[in-house]
């Protein structure tokens, strides 16, 4: 298995990594650069626990070959805090209690960020849309839509204050 | 004959059973670290927020502020053995004895602070751990007290049983509390088992069979990498390398050079009743009833079926575990919901003493009953055994989550009922046909864990036993069904041979029996003429049943329904979980036509004495939304040999898009004991769900799941 030089933006900080080209972008997340917030669910994309931003979209990592990050921009939910702050959506997600076991919320958390980007005052069914690729096994849902809605409206005081 | 019998002379208060079973208090608290609380839990946190609760509970029982209070992980070397984490039971055992451990230590307290400080020690009182008089703080606290580092104070068998603070005066107990483990979760940081990272730590996979009943007929010459090791015992079959990435790709070598005998082993998927109504089965009476008068009262009878199929736990994390020998000693990382059992089971799988297993436990994702924790667990036991002193750590694939961890078993209930003149149900009999659920490890005096079936010489695992015959275990949990009925008979047929494994799932029997009782009352009512709301309460005297009913009518608008059919439709469905815990009613609004579709699901429940009012719905809220993808899409596949249904293209469970919308309601009964809230909502979301499809479309569907081609077939031989 050869190795190869992979230079990306992770999280803002620049990598250089070692790797199988093909190797999935979440192991070397996981494994290489120790970001526990990505997490493994099926391997196949279709869960979204493992869902990171590659130059702010939403898109799973574990079925991403690792060449197809290189030169890109990578955030995981690490990455979204504001310095020690919370982010918007972090916040609302504890203000909420938007979780049960909380193993698909890096997921979610990254969807909602990504969606709250583009749409700053999303209906209840957009964020439903926004969040499809997301499961939750828990049941958690009701309230995981109520931390969205409620961080694009503390994000819209906060932008007209 | 009888003898006069003396009365029973007044029975003193006793301590709660696993307080009892562990009666030191300094197992239950410590308070060696200045300002902290550390309490001990046999019960372990999955996400249903019980944590947070018991550490309401002792706050309030010692006087302390809740962000005092640390949760100390379950672990079989340092907590009470409380059994398994399951059956909605933590809070009523677990909160229950943690309550009167902290009773009792405020007590030992309070007594020293009393001779300290020359007075009684009724004129003492707490403030956030500070002992006071009415004069104010006395600087004496629990932790000066303590005496510092140590058991101390605490290191005392309990004593008779104190009287609890009565919930009136509670201040921190029954409000919602915000859960202490979710920071973490929004922000990544390491929590899960998944992330634990152990210095020097390998990782294994195995190479699961190809088939239910498969055995390694041969292995080739795999080309592995340099530092993997291939551990071969019989059919068991796995891999230990230096990283994740070289264990995944030297596993798929591996699997590539192997040769099998697959024999076809498993009934036919299409025809889960011929399965059920033919194999060998032990049939046992669990609820008999005769009333001869209402047996001959009996002017019309209604009979029908209705099925589950298998289910899967289908959590969103694979399972995983870690283990590390140390000459004899093994050390296991897992997320069990039975740390205790599992050692056991370990142990008696591997001819160790009990001793030589130590299991702690760290957290994992959602778990709805016996999935693949225990599995893995002695996966990564035999992986490590390879490789003594280091860890290693082994994490299924979603193919073996899906696949080889236990499923809940298919179900058939035959219903029969018999009204009287009047429109009274005067007779019932249910018949209950299934596997066991009672499969956990150690269950029946046997491990039960999967790689002891493969390894040199092992045994399949033997059909899961069902519990004690009665109405609230097993296959017939709820098949006794909670109204007012005379004459009534009901029989589990709990099934012998196990070609596809089976074991507890989240309400157990209880899921298909309320939707059958449930689904069936509805279609009595419609023989008798009846509202389904009134002929409910006209069979229901316990008035906290009558309560959630009404409730449930009234917060979904049941009374003003009128003008259903055209493809809409409103339906009920209730229990009293187990017959003796949670009482829940559902409401649920359906659209049916190309699909079903739930938009709406209003549920109240009485749990009795509520810790934290956000937690109970929360798990209600979740109950309803797994019960509404149960009922609506799921159903296990598999082809002769092994389970199809391996991952979510071929195991749908309801989206973002899909899950109705659910309100909660709690019906108030602070003088009741607690009763857990995490299974109430299973049964009865699924018969709520199941009599709206029938108002919605005039044809009552009795097989699961609820899908448009079920429907369909169901509208065609109407």
């Amino acid at each position: 298995m050869e190795q190869h030089e992979l230079r990306m933006t992770v999280n803002g900080a620049s990598r250089t990594l070692l790797c199988e080209p093909d190797a999935p972008l979440l192991d070397l997340l996981r494994h290489d650069l120790g970001l526990s917030g990505p997490r493994f669910g099926c391997g196949l994309g279709l869960c979204g626990a493992c869902f990171v931003l590659i130059d702010g979209q939403p898109r799973s990592s574990c079925d991403l070959p690792a060449w197809a990050a290189e030169g890109r921009q990578v955030t995981t939910v690490e990455g979204l805090m504001d310095g020690e702050t919370l982010g918007a959506v972090q916040q609302a997600f504890i203000d909420e209690q938007a979780a049960q076991c909380g193993y698909c919320t890096s997921g979610m958390v990254v969807s909602a960020v990504a969606l709250l980007r583009g749409n700053h005052s999303p209906t209840e069914q957009e964020v439903k849309e926004a969040l499809d690729g997301n499961l939750c096994r828990c049941g958690a849902h009701r309230r995981i839509v109520g931390a969205v809605m409620r961080a694009a409206s503390e994000m819209n005081g906060r932008s007209t204050r | 004959m009888s003898r006069p019998r003396p009365a029973p002379a007044p029975r003193p208060p006793r301590l709660p059973p696993t307080l009892a079973a562990n009666p030191v208090l300094a197992d239950w608290l410590d308070l060696g670290e200045p300002g902290v609380v550390t309490i001990f839990s046999g019960k372990v946190e999955y996400g249903q927020g019980v944590w947070t609760a018991l550490a309401q509970i002792a706050a309030e029982e010692l006087d302390v502020s809740l962000r005092r209070i640390r949760v100390a992980p379950v672990s079989t070397a340092t907590s009470p053995d409380e059994g398994t984490t399951s059956g909605s039971r933590s809070i009523e055992e677990s909160g229950a004895s943690l309550r009167q451990a902290c009773a009792q230590a405020r007590y030992v307290f309070l007594s020293a602070a009393a001779g300290r400080l020359g007075v009684d020690a009724s004129a003492l009182g707490v403030t956030d751990g500070e002992i006071t008089t009415d004069a104010g703080g006395t600087g004496l606290t629990y932790w000066s007290l303590a005496g510092g580092p140590g058991r101390g104070l605490l290191d005392r068998q309990a004593a008779e049983p104190r009287p609890a603070k009565a919930p009136a005066r509670w201040s921190v107990a029954g409000r919602s509390a915000a859960r202490l483990d979710i920071p973490d979760k929004v922000t990544g940081r390491p929590r899960f088992l998944h992330d634990l990272v152990l210095p020097g730590m390998l990782y294994g996979r195995v190479i699961r069979p190809p088939g239910a009943a498969a055995a390694l007929a041969g292995l080739g010459d795999p080309r592995l990498p340099s530092g993997v090791v291939i551990v071969r015992d019989g059919s068991f079959l796995g891999v230990v390398a230096p990283a994740d990435r070289a264990a995944v790709a030297s596993a798929r070598a591996v699997a590539a050079a192997a040769r099998w005998d697959v024999p076809p082993s498993l009934p036919d998927e299409r025809d889960l009743k011929g399965f059920l109504l033919s194999a060998p089965a032990q049939a046992v009476t669990v609820d008999e009833h005769h009333d001869e008068a209402a047996a001959a009262s009996v002017t019309r009878t209604v009979e029908a079926e209705f099925t589950r199929p298998f289910l899967a736990h289908a959590s969103v994390a694979p399972s995983c575990a870690v283990a590390r020998w140390h000459g004899a000693q093994v050390t296991v990382w897992s997320h069990s919901q039975g740390v205790f059992a599992l050692r056991g089971a370990i142990a008696a799988g591997l001819g160790l003493d009990v001793g030589q297993v130590t299991v702690n436990h760290v957290e994992g994702a959602g778990a709805y009953g016996h999935n693949g924790a225990d599995d893995v667990a002695l996966d990564a036991v035999l992986l490590a055994r390879a490789v003594p002193g280091r860890p290693v750590r082994v994490l299924w694939s979603r193919e073996d989550e899906m696949c080889w961890a236990p499923l809940g078993p298919a179900m058939l209930a035959r219903l029969s009922a018999g009204l009287d003149a009047g429109g009274r149900i005067a007779s019932w009999r249910q018949d209950v046909w299934s596997n066991g659920f009672i499969g956990r490890p150690g269950s029946g005096g046997e491990p039960r864990l999967l790689a002891l079936a493969h390894l040199a010489g092992g045994r399949p695992v033997s059909p899961a036993p069902d519990g004690p015959p009665t109405g609230a275990m097993g296959s017939t949990r709820n098949a006794v069904p909670g109204y007012d009925i005379p004459d009534r008979v009901i029989v589990r047929h709990r099934l012998l041979s196990m070609p596809v494994r089976t074991s507890s799932l989240r309400s157990l029997g209880a899921f298909l029996n309320v939707f059958a009782i449930e689904s069936f009352m509805d279609e009595l009512a419609a023989a008798a003429g009846a509202d389904p709301v009134e002929f409910r309460l006209a069979h229901l005297t316990d008035p906290r049943a009558r309560r959630v009913i009404e409730q449930a009518a009234q917060m979904s608008g049941w009374a003003g329904r009128a003008g259903q059919r055209d493809g809409a439709g409103l339906g009920l469905g209730y229990a009293r979980y187990k017959g003796s815990a949670g009482y829940c009613a559902a409401v649920a609004r359906v659209e049916a036509d190309t699909g079903v579709r739930v938009p709406d699901v209003w549920v109240a429940v009485d749990v009795g004495r509520v810790i934290s009012p956000d937690g109970v719905v929360n798990q209600v809220e979740g109950g309803a939304v797994q019960s509404a993808s149960w009922t609506l899409r799921e159903r296990v596949s598999f082809d002769q040999t092994r389970v199809t249904s391996a991952n979510w293209d071929t195991y749908p469970i309801l989206r973002f898009t899909e899950v109705p919308r659910v309100e909660v309601a709690i019906v108030a009964a602070p003088g009741q004991r607690e009763s857990g809230a995490g299974e109430v909502a299973q049964g009865p979301v699924a018969a709520a769900i199941g009599n709206a499809v029938a108002d919605a479309v005039g044809v009552r569907v009795r097989d699961l799941p609820l899908t448009r081609e079920q429907v369909a077939r169901a509208i065609e031989e109407s």
